[in-house]
């Protein structure tokens, strides 16, 4: 029986994908699309030329990052929904750090721009985690809420503390210097001259070093025990506090790197943001779906990459590109309720592995409400 | 400027824009109370929003001034059909509360464009010409001092969400409806086991957050952005969630948390115009809302305020 449940939970996401796409392809029939042209040039528009697919590589890159850093708090029990606050940290803290110094070399300007970055996003992120941690509030709230917070902070600081001398007019920065870009001359001849950059390999690394944190060292254990059982993981030693902090300061840091990538490489400035910054939700969304694992979120955030830049496609099919979202939505939507995928799957509906509700709550729920 | 003129301005600016706070705290208090999470009330804003917008823009010809109080209800039957997918998929299908309703989230604003391009050609709405403005109440606003302060300027929305808010307590604290659907976001095990149908009643929960949520999003759209756009719902939701859980899942409470969000947030807008606040910079108004909230759950709030159930998904045995 399990045997069967761990089989069918590996096609999970591979159904709710399929489904997804039909989703789609249905509501672009009832209002009149053609489904087959819109998919058609939505991969064409992504994969098409070698500047699209540098561009979806550049896209996946801040995603990767923040799936990772969802996927660390997720395995401690942790609901992260903060990536947009804490991406957004990032990106303020090294695109400041980077413009405030244009003359330092580039060797030690370079690690300590991403360190700052990492680094900020790190404390945007400890706040939930000690407060979860000593007072048992929502991390789910807090974080929604510091979403919020840390959006008007970051126009405050580029309307009001950033020095003029930095700032190309009211809304933006100018664009950091040779010392500081993430971007490579070789790289961008390679994807056709797009903002494809060095951040790209960070990631790769990026999954490495979580897979051998999360899966090969003692932390990582810990994380998951706490994640599990946090009252069986203090029984045997553990410190849940410790743990559900260093656990958010790691997913912290990683969804500041994602911030980082799209301030020193993507972008090349800060501008005022109008929202909370899309990649934080989509590398929740991307997590999700790679179900946390290395290799599940490199394919997720590849697919959601081409389906982001190949929304373009669907504007010049004539369908509003928003479809792609929505196509987004319905993915996650059919991984959450995989309820129903494995109904569809085995016979036998899965019910006892899951009978008793209480482990439910310390599983997936990430406090108290 | 007088004392009178200023508390006019404030307290008329404050129940605009605490009226959709109200009605969507309310519409979550009561999926909470039933146990189903609701992070969707952001969403279910936002379609509300929409489809009183597109109503009110059809129909205003037609309807003349009731046009906006129609739209409301229409916007309340869009959320309830909104909300329920997020009943299907917590209730029924037994998904993560927080998933699905981050779900809502991410597809209503996508959907609700899509469908406003379909409809128009392009991303945004055209301003609606039937809105809820200013109502002087006739009687009541010869009162001398009150009567000027409350009811010159007054939003008829604000005072309808105050006495729903009352209703609200009625039902969830005095009906056996309320008794039942508390039973089933406290312990829905012992209420099975009481014949009261677990399902039924959670469904129950999430519609009626729905129709409220759905209203609050009409609302706002109809008396603060008075069009359709992307950016017309930018986080009301969460502030609504926030003020019911200030509110400790009680109606009276998420009504006094959100005429408090409704007031932090309108100051933001006013404080210019006001003497002593024009001072403060914007920021610091802008972000109180949000960090109250945060102040508020570390300080004030006990661990056992939320329905004991609340977020469990309710698994039958045989």
């Amino acid at each position: 029986m399990l045997k069967k449940l761990n089989l069918n939970s590996g096609m999970i996401p591979v159904i709710s994908v399929v489904f997804g796409l039909i989703l789609g392809a249905i509501i672009m029939l009832v209002f009149g699309y053609n489904p087959l042209n819109g998919y058609r040039s939505l991969f064409t528009s992504a994969l098409g030329t070698p500047r699209s697919i540098g561009e979806t590589l550049r896209q996946a890159t801040p995603l990767i990052f923040t799936a990772l850093g969802f996927s660390v708090a997720n395995s401690a029990g942790f609901f992260n929904i903060g990536l947009s606050g804490q991406a957004l940290c990032g990106w303020v803290a090294s695109t400041w750090f980077a413009l405030s110094n244009p003359d330092m070399p580039r060797f030690i300007m370079l690690p300590l721009a991403v360190l700052i970055g990492a680094l900020a996003g790190a404390m945007a992120a400890a706040i939930p985690g000690v407060l979860r941690a000593f007072f048992g509030t929502s991390e789910v709230i807090v974080t929604i809420m510091l979403n919020y917070v840390f959006l008007y902070v970051g126009n405050h600081l580029l309307h009001n503390v950033f020095s003029r001398e930095i700032m190309t007019s009211m809304d933006s920065t100018k664009k950091i210097g040779a010392n500081a870009t993430l971007r490579a001359d070789w790289l961008t001849d390679l994807a056709g001259g797009s903002r494809l950059n060095l951040g790209i390999f960070f990631a790769l690394i990026g999954l490495v070093i979580v897979w051998f944190l999360m899966k090969k060292t003692t932390l990582g254990f810990e994380i998951r025990g706490v994640g599990i059982n946090p009252y069986a993981s203090e029984y045997a030693g553990i410190s849940s506090k410790r743990t559900i902090i260093l656990s958010m300061i790691i997913s912290g840091a990683l969804a500041g790197l994602g911030g980082v990538i799209e301030g020193l490489g993507t972008f090349e400035n800060f501008f005022a943001q109008g929202a909370s910054l899309s990649i934080g939700y989509d590398g929740m969304a991307v997590s999700l779906l790679g179900s946390g694992s290395a290799i599940g979120i490199l394919l997720a955030a590849l697919l959601f990459s081409v389906l982001k830049i190949g929304s373009a496609g669907m504007n010049i099919a004539g369908i509003p590109p928003e479809i792609v979202n929505v196509v987004i939505a319905s993915i996650i939507f059919f991984v959450g309720v995989k309820y129903l995928i494995q109904l569809i799957l085995s016979k036998r509906p899965a019910r006892k592995v899951k009978d008793n509700p209480k482990d439910k709550v310390v599983i997936s729920e990430g406090g108290e409400l | 400027m007088s004392i009178i003129a200023v508390l006019t301005i404030i307290i008329s600016s404050t129940l605009v824009y605490s009226a959709p706070l109200i009605f969507t705290s309310l519409g979550g208090t009561f999926s909470e109370r039933a146990g189903i999470v609701n992070v969707g009330l952001e969403g279910i804003m936002v379609m509300g929003a929409f489809g009183a917008i597109v109503f009110n823009l059809t129909f205003a010809p037609a309807l003349g001034s009731m046009t906006p109080w129609i739209a409301s209800l229409v916007g309340g039957l869009v959320g309830i059909v909104f909300s329920a997918i997020h009943a299907l998929a917590t209730v029924t299908l037994r998904a993560d509360h927080i998933i699905s309703g981050t779900v809502i989230n991410l597809l209503a604003p996508a959907l609700a464009v899509f469908l406003v391009k379909v409809l128009y050609g392009k991303g945004q709405t055209d301003n609606i010409r039937e809105q809820f403005g200013y109502y002087k109440v006739p009687g009541l606003n010869k009162i001398p001092v009150l009567g000027d302060i409350l009811f010159t300027k007054a939003s008829i929305p604000a005072f309808l969400a105050i006495v729903i808010t009352f209703v609200s307590w009625y039902v969830l604290f005095k009906t056996r409806f309320g008794l039942r659907l508390r039973s089933v976001g406290e312990n829905p095990q012992a209420a099975d086991t009481l014949g009261i149908n677990v399902y039924v009643l959670r469904y129950a929960g999430v519609l009626f957050s729905g129709l409220l949520g759905g209203i609050g999003g009409a609302v706002f759209a109809q008396s603060i952005s008075v069009n359709f756009s992307a950016s017309t719902i930018v986080g009301q939701g969460f502030i609504a969630m926030a003020a019911m859980i200030f509110g400790k899942w009680n109606p009276i409470g998420a009504m006094g948390a959100s005429l408090f969000f409704g007031l932090a947030q309108s100051l933001a807008v006013i404080g210019a115009q006001l003497p002593g606040i024009e001072n403060i910079p914007s920021i610091y108004l802008q972000v109180s809302p949000y960090v109250l909230t945060v102040v508020v759950l570390v300080c004030f709030l006990g661990k056992a305020s939320a329905p004991k159930a609340d977020g469990v998904n309710y698994i039958k045995s045989k």
